[in-house]
């Protein structure tokens, strides 16, 4: 096994970052993938909370950096999948206890026994992102379909070609084909209009994305979300097989619904 | 001494030109450096200039001696970038910057190549993303996009073989001959020396357009094939 190393990234913060990389994973792992996510987002780490793992964590990255503990004793095993790990953030550190050599070190001693590592980068574009795109092999850059949001996205892809990293695609979460079709929202038309790199996922809004990352049970999981469905299409395109792209329009999302019954279309 | 001249490596950065001397004696190095900028007047008019001398010690009246020397033919040095701690109080003394912030290839425009005087041109085949900025001295084209957030500067033309989102300045010395064109034309700021372009109310992009100065106001006009007698 050689894992392949893909880095989670989007410049602007809140975009769902921390779930893409929960829900990918779950996904993942749940196909019989050896799945190990890194949390890059030193001093506020949360993707131990949305994966349900919080109150499992004895060591941490910069633990294993600083020498504490062994990497296998850094990583956590999910409750539900027994081929998905993590390797938590710290939360009393900041972004410089951690190298991009640092990264680089970590995974390659990841990739003899894992099939993916996936990793969060925190927001922004400095330190921790460097940090977290270091060791990549391909960085997948999330953005919703707002104007600020694609702007990042834009620079972020921007200093990712002049690093040359190659193989970079985008997942377009938290549409809403009601506003699309209303002209409130952004497209995914208009999103890869400007951006101008491959497409590997369109994640509809949907609440029970938020009701899972609050539980720390991902919806990937969940048969009947729909964002879970654009997730798995997501893992299944990551591991290199062609889906089809979900229909937005045809099964409408409960947001879609719910609008109808106010009687606003 | 010929090789010495070829050796000197010049790039655009983002605060002026980067000029990388090859290793030999200061002596050399000053006259090579000088006839490199006497035999391209034109493209190192006005410039400014980072030094970078890797370990080479120069003394404080050498220093100055090159300074003036640069300074008659319109050039401002700025910055000696050095390995050698003598020559870094050295520039320290004299008040240049030691250090420039580090050029990111984003924000390179390389001039490796032999520039032509008046029509130096540089052709960049790829989009400019946000928080890219390039600046140039001459005219440059673009095989690409401007992207929101994007800035390019220009003395010359800008030639965008694409969408225009971004910020555009072409004749940014004060070349009111300058122009600049796009595929599609929809900037967030637009200047010809100085001058910003008013779109029009109403105005739909899609179309190709050049934007000139006419009576000191920038204006738009279809491109016409076989017009270009018009600009």
């Amino acid at each position: 096994m050689t894992a392949q190393v893909i880095t989670l990234a989007s410049g602007k913060g809140g975009v769902g970052k921390t779930t893409a990389v929960a829900n990918i994973a779950v996904a993942l792992a749940a196909e019989g993938s050896k799945v190990v996510c890194v949390d890059g987002d030193i001093g506020l780490r949360n993707l131990d909370v949305v994966m349900g793992l919080e109150n499992r964590i004895v060591y941490d990255i910069v633990d294993v950096i600083e020498g504490r503990c062994k990497l296998r004793q850094a990583m956590i095993r999910d409750k539900h999948l027994p081929e998905l790990y993590l390797i938590p953030a710290a939360q009393t550190r900041d972004k410089n206890a951690v190298s991009p050599s640092d990264m680089v070190r970590i995974c390659n001693e990841l990739r003899p026994d894992a099939d993916y590592v996936l990793i969060d980068s925190p927001a922004g574009i400095e330190r921790g992102f460097r940090n977290a795109i270091a060791p990549a092999d391909r960085v997948l850059v999330v953005t919703n379909p707002e104007v600020s949001a694609v702007r990042d996205a834009d620079r972020v892809i921007g200093i990712l070609e002049a690093e040359e990293k190659r193989g970079t695609a985008l997942i377009i979460n938290r549409l809403n084909p009601a506003l699309v079709k209303q002209h409130d929202m952004l497209s995914a038309e208009d999103v890869l209009d400007l951006l101008g790199i491959a497409l590997i996922g369109i994640v509809p809004e949907d609440e029970t994305v938020i009701v899972g990352s609050n539980r720390g049970t991902p919806v990937a999981q969940d048969p009947r979300s729909r964002a879970g469905q654009a997730f798995r299409n997501i893992a299944q395109r990551v591991r290199g097989e062609e889906v089809p792209f979900l229909d937005m329009d045809k099964q409408p999302g409960l947001w879609d619904r719910l609008q109808r019954m106010r009687g606003r279309k | 001494m010929n090789d010495l001249a070829a050796a000197i490596r010049i790039k655009g950065i983002r605060d002026g030109l980067l000029v990388s001397l090859p290793a030999a004696g200061w002596e050399d190095q000053r006259t090579a450096l000088l006839a490199q900028i006497d035999g391209q007047q034109a493209f190192f008019n006005g410039a400014r200039l980072a030094l970078e001398v890797g370990a080479q010690v120069i003394k404080v009246n050498e220093m100055v001696e090159l300074r003036d020397q640069l300074s008659e033919r319109n050039v401002s040095l700025w910055a000696v970038i050095s390995d050698s701690a003598a020559t870094e109080q050295t520039s320290q003394l004299l008040g240049l910057a030691t250090r420039i912030s580090k050029p990111r290839p984003e924000e390179v425009a390389n001039l490796d190549a032999e520039p032509i005087p008046e029509e130096t041109a540089l052709f960049l085949n790829r989009t400019l993303r946000s928080g890219t900025r390039i600046e140039f001295p001459g005219t440059v084209v673009v095989l690409g996009d401007i992207n929101p957030g994007a800035e390019l500067v220009a003395q010359g033309n800008i030639v965008i073989w694409g969408r225009l989102r971004g910020t555009v300045h072409a004749g940014c010395a004060g070349n009111k001959e300058a122009v600049v064109c796009a595929l599609d034309l929809l900037p967030m700021r637009l200047e010809i020396a100085g001058e910003v372009l008013r779109l029009p109310a109403g105005w739909e992009a899609g179309k190709p357009e050049v934007a000139l100065l006419r009576d000191g106001t920038v204006v738009l006009e279809h491109w016409q094939t076989g017009g270009m007698g018009q600009v």
